[in-house]
């Protein structure tokens, strides 16, 4: 049998969503560096966004578990550190996905453009660390509501 | 093996990892939930990065020994991370200052490192030195807060800037996996520690003293034991336990 082109596995893997940011999937997060065809065996390389972000293991494990559910029987999920991950391989698309489930998303500016609930402008830092290694806690000056800010790296 | 990339992978791996540990005593009894949520993340960074040196540590070696084993199967003795990072908590201005001198440190030594000739140590200073950017941050900002903030904060911060001091220097021991200290590294410590502890209003102690002993693993402090039976409780418990 003729094994399934890696393109349509990349369109299994944009339905693997983030464990942490549901409305995101780990190819919009940049987390699937590369898809390849050795011989029988599918070849998946994943890179951990932050090092100890216990989402990792989830998400290696989420990968694994819907290429099988696909009928993929011989699979190997690497890990690779090199080019390090950086907030600018998420797409502008999946930026405007996290701004509507109201975590404002990173910019090249370092902070937040507005706040993702009310659009004010009006936003301060309350701390650089959140409720994950990848955000940042921050607070709209007019509506008084907290939110997470996807900070760069 | 070579014992000259091996030992650099510990002395960083360690430091990471005793510091992650030391830091993670906080989790539920920081002064402000902010704080608590900072350190806890810090942890976790450290704790990521020390699993990357020391499974490069234990690939080097050739033993078949894992990041998990380094970890919680050696006992005082054959650690050799900075004495600095295995001294007890104090208060919560100890612990920030402590933290300040280790990034103020561990910053500029990734990025030399990330221009490593060995490929397998530059990818992971590149990807760990982008966290640190993050922890440097917030740690001179607070030491900062503090020692520029009440007379009772600024007390504290000098406390802990006069007992840890002699402690900074034995970071800029590290040598580099070729066994040479990455030029500048001692030098952008220094400045960054003069500058930011200038504009905390804090008195740097006078003379060149430095603590050693925990790098070299001649003789670490004795607190690094009581930390490791709390770290390996589990392993001494239950040896080979796994879940």
């Amino acid at each position: 049998m003729a094994h399934p082109s890696t393109d349509t596995v990349w369109d299994w893997l944009r339905a693997v969503p983030d464990p942490e940011i549901p409305v995101i999937s780990v190819v919009d997060l940049g987390i699937v560096r590369d898809v390849a065809w050795e011989g029988e065996e599918l070849k998946v390389a994943i890179t951990p966004t932050y090092s100890g972000c216990p989402a990792t293991s989830v998400i290696r494990f989420d990968i694994e578990t819907a290429l099988r559910d696909k009928g993929i029987e011989k699979l190997r999920v690497e890990q690779r550190l090199s080019p390090a991950w950086t907030t600018d391989w998420i797409n502008e698309d999946a930026k405007a996905r996290l701004e509507a489930y109201g975590i404002a998303p990173p910019t090249p500016a370092g902070g937040p453009e507005k706040c993702p609930r009310c659009g004010s402008p009006e936003v301060e830092r309350i701390s650089q660390f959140g409720s994950t290694p990848c955000k940042a806690q921050w607070r709209c000056r007019d509506c008084l509501e907290p939110f997470d800010y996807f900070k760069c790296i | 093996m070579d014992e000259t990339l091996f030992d650099f992978l510990l002395r960083m791996g360690d430091s990471t990892l005793i510091l992650g540990h030391r830091i993670s005593e906080w989790c539920g009894h920081a002064p402000v939930l902010e704080e608590d949520i900072a350190l806890a993340n810090t942890a976790l960074d450290l704790i990521g990065q020390t699993q990357m040196w020391l499974g490069l540590a234990g690939e080097i070696e050739g033993k078949g020994r894992s990041a998990d084993d380094l970890a919680f199967l050696r006992d005082a003795w054959d650690f050799r991370n900075a004495l600095l990072v295995e001294l007890p908590n104090g208060d919560f201005g100890r612990t920030i200052l402590r933290q300040f001198l280790f990034d103020a440190w561990h910053k500029p030594m990734l990025k030399a490192l990330a221009g490593s000739d060995n490929e397998r140590v530059a990818e992971i200073a590149a990807k760990a030195v982008k966290e640190v950017d993050y922890h440097l941050e917030r740690s001179a900002n607070t030491v900062v807060a503090l020692g520029d903030g009440t007379d009772e904060s600024h007390r504290r911060m000098q406390d802990a800037l006069d007992a840890l001091w002699p402690y900074a220097g034995e970071l800029r021991t590290i040598a580099g996996p070729d066994g040479v200290i990455p030029d500048g590294v001692a030098d952008a410590h220094s400045a960054m520690m003069r500058e930011v502890l200038s504009e905390a209003t804090l008195k740097i102690p006078e003379g060149e003293f430095a603590h050693k002993g925990g790098v070299s693993g001649q003789m670490h402090t004795e607190h690094l034991g009581h930390l490791l039976t709390t770290m390996q409780w589990l392993q001494r418990a239950y040896p080979g336990a796994t879940w």
